[in-house]
């Protein structure tokens, strides 16, 4: 394990960023801007029903009337949205031959990623949803999981193919006038997940979406809906990564996730987009909107994310717990380096009786990055006996870094009890002397800190992605010490 | 196995090491005594390659490589474990990871493959059980919450579990009662190879009672002014340093 890492982290070193190659694929790509039309061309590319074009508009138009947010603890650099094309289809060649077979290049980027997509060669007990920019690649597993009455395949064919099911849901978790990204994203969003688990069932296997950004000058606007009826379980992963290129790349996401009485949904997220190089040139800006809406009595949403990549990490994973005897947790750890920047936590809404929710938020700080937990536990006059607790911990790698935490606190029922705790730390020059003398070096030092030190919240994680998020916490602060 | 030429050092440009010369033959213990602020830890420090001490001047060479070149972690790789005096805590690091990490380390270093995990799990039951080490405390944080006896005896595990050539023991004794004391001592006693060799530093007699020394040196303002048999030990517990300071004309 010791001498993965090792010759991992070596490997690494060298080439710095991983992922980030491009692959050569004819891809359909739309003109740059963004305006009615093209969000009617959107739209009719991907077939849409009158509805759906409707709920599109009016998100744009309301868009218009917005200004981008500036109170985020970071500098943004301006985006200029008329210079983004919104929409790039690498599926291209399957469609000019017809033959419904996927482009060989496609399948080997996903191989080359680490997500086959040939069935036999899968991770055992993980079904697949590939999407690379605007388009689904691939879904893997969904003859099996269609035994179950389970639906897992992309939103743009679930518009197709179970509209009713759509309609009822999108936007009913996050509204297109929630904010400015989600009025964006409601306007011109390609293509995400879409999860449906019935009544009484537990996915037999996990679910997960791995999405790439491929195409120069796009933005990738995916949309992920998981619907979990009363008493199913599923357990949904998220993967993300980029080429290295010089300029941002914009990721405005949003992911709607509905749980119904006793049933339960946990949400595990390794994101690792491209970073920019350790000038602060490129990277992804990655502002999201995911939130979950505990609907049903005693059901449970658990929100787990390892946040290493993107030059800008936006997003705070929230809960409102409506269901009575509701709970719901948060786990992070984000990695900032370099210039990074992140201001990411999440938002307890607390509306049931006796709802409860925990919260452990583990920023890491090193080279020249800002880290900001920032997060809101609000108890509603309703939640009679609601709990929260929250730990935010932050750890510091030099002293050119900055770790800040924002907790908001809104409690309007005396009967709650609410509880945060928050600690800074820093890795001493002892510690690191201390495991050198014992044979380990810094970089290896650093990694076993830090993964110690994260460990509460990777112990969450399924157990694939758990070995590839300590591997990414060690990568990720390469070069950081010494 | 070790020998220090003329080594000078210093620490924030003050020099503490003014020319020390020792050697140490394969097996053989010695003792390093003197007072506070005579140049002790500097020296084991800068043995074991700790960064915030500049050598100036003189050579240390190590089983005929020179030990200065050598990175930290290789001269740890190279046989040299220092037993620290004031073990620092590293939360979130439970010791099964940090011994694999450090013991896998020096296996790669030495070109074989990583230890499997059960035989790695068997010597730690083993080594663990000789220094009355709790299982509780090996399946703890890098000494997190452990007493100073503790402590001690986790640095002397540590040194069981990676069979060095040379150990220096750094004020092991400080901070120890009585009977902490006697159980590290046996512990170091039982564990170390026949053939590899040790430096101890004191203050004091009583740990040397344990550990028998071959040779005594005195260190006083960062020369070794006296080197002697262990009955040199016994004479600095009754009549103290000054008479060494007078002889050496200081």
């Amino acid at each position: 394990m010791a001498t993965d890492r090792n010759s991992f982290v070596r490997e690494v070193a060298e080439k710095k960023y991983e992922y980030g190659f491009t692959t050569d694929v004819q891809t359909e790509i739309i003109e740059k801007g963004l305006s009615e039309d093209v969000v009617r061309l959107i739209s009719q590319k991907k077939g849409e029903p009158e509805w759906l074009l409707e709920f599109r508009l009016n998100a744009y138009r309301y868009w218009l009337t917005l200004e981008q947010p500036t109170w985020g603890h970071l500098k943004m650099p301006p985006i200029d949205y008329q210079a983004i094309s919104y929409y790039a289809d690498p599926t291209q060649k399957k469609k000019e031959q017809g033959t419904g077979d996927i482009d060989p290049e496609l399948m080997k980027t996903f191989d080359k990623l680490g997500i086959p997509l040939e069935e036999r060669m899968a991770l055992a007990g993980t079904a697949v949803d590939a999407v690379m920019d605007s388009v689904s690649v691939k879904t893997t597993f969904r003859d099996k999981l269609k035994e179950k009455g389970i639906i897992f395949c992309s939103i743009s064919e679930a518009v197709r193919e179970h509209p009713d099911l759509v309609r009822e849901y999108l936007g009913s978790v996050v509204p297109y006038r929630d904010n400015f990204f989600a009025a964006l994203n409601s306007a011109v969003f390609s293509d995400g997940s879409f999860v449906y688990i019935p009544k009484g069932v537990r996915c037999p296997m996990e679910l997960s979406t791995y999405f790439r950004i491929n195409a120069r000058g796009t933005g990738q606007f995916e949309r992920t809906l998981i619907v979990c009826d009363d008493d199913a379980y599923v357990s949904y992963l998220e993967g993300c990564t980029a080429p290295m290129r010089d300029e941002n790349q914009l990721h405005a996401a949003i992911v709607e996730i509905v749980v119904k009485e006793r049933a339960e949904v946990k949400y595990s997220t390794v994101q690792n987009w491209y970073p920019g190089d350790s000038e602060g040139k490129g990277g992804v800006l990655n502002l999201v909107t995911k939130r979950g809406h505990l609907r049903g009595a005693n059901s449970k949403l658990s929100w787990t994310q390892v946040e290493t990549g993107s030059a800008i990490t936006w997003k705070y994973p929230s809960c409102v717990l409506s269901g009575d005897n509701s709970q719901a947790e948060f786990y992070s750890v984000a990695v900032t380096n370099n210039y990074q920047q992140a201001d990411t936590g999440t938002k307890m809404i607390h509306i049931g009786k006796n709802t409860k929710s925990t919260i452990i938020s583990k920023g890491i700080s090193a080279g020249r990055s800002q880290n900001a937990y920032r997060g809101l536990v609000k108890i509603a006059s309703t939640a009679d006996g609601a709990r929260n607790y929250s730990s935010c911990d932050s750890l510091l790698l030099g002293s050119h870094c900055g770790a800040h935490t924002f907790p908001y606190m809104d409690v309007h029922n005396d009967t709650a009890v609410v509880e945060h705790e928050a600690t800074t730390s820093k890795i001493s020059e002892d510690q690191l002397f201390y495991c050198n003398q014992r044979g380990i070096n810094t970089e290896e030092a650093v990694s076993l800190i830090v993964n110690g030190y994260a460990k509460e919240v990777i112990n969450k994680l399924p157990m694939e992605f758990a070995v590839e998020a300590q591997k990414l916490l060690g990568v990720s602060l390469e070069g950081s010490v010494g | 196995m070790l020998q220090i030429n003329n080594l000078h050092a210093s620490i924030g440009g003050k020099e503490i090491l003014k020319g020390i010369n020792l050697v140490v033959k394969d097996g053989e213990i010695h003792a390093v005594m003197g007072l506070n602020g005579a140049g002790k830890s500097t020296l084991s420090n800068v043995i074991v390659g700790h960064p915030a001490y500049e050598v100036t001047q003189g050579s240390i060479t190590f089983n005929g490589k020179d030990l200065l070149s050598l990175k930290p972690e290789e001269r740890a790789h190279e046989g040299i474990f220092l037993s620290f005096q004031q073990p620092v805590e590293i939360p979130g690091v439970s010791m099964v990871n940090f011994m694999r990490a450090a013991l896998n380390a020096k296996r790669k270093y030495q070109g074989l493959e990583p230890m499997p995990a059960g035989d790695f799990l068997k010597l730690m039951r083993e080594k663990r059980s000789i220094v009355e080490l709790d299982s509780k405390l090996t399946s703890r944080s890098v000494n997190e919450g452990f007493s100073g006896g503790e402590k001690k005896r986790n640095e002397i595990f540590q040194m069981a579990m990676l069979e060095p050539l040379l150990t220096i023991l750094d004020e092991t004794d400080s901070g120890l009662d009585v009977d902490a004391l006697r159980v590290v001592a046996e512990g170091f006693n039982k564990l170390r190879r026949p053939e590899s060799s040790a430096i101890v530093i004191t203050h004091y007699q009583r740990l040397l009672d344990y550990l028998k020394p071959d040779v005594v040196h005195v260190l006083i303002d960062g020369r070794i002014v006296k080197t002697g048999g262990p009955e040199l030990a016994t004479e600095i517990e009754s009549r103290g340093f000054d008479w060494i300071k007078e002889e050496a004309g200081l």
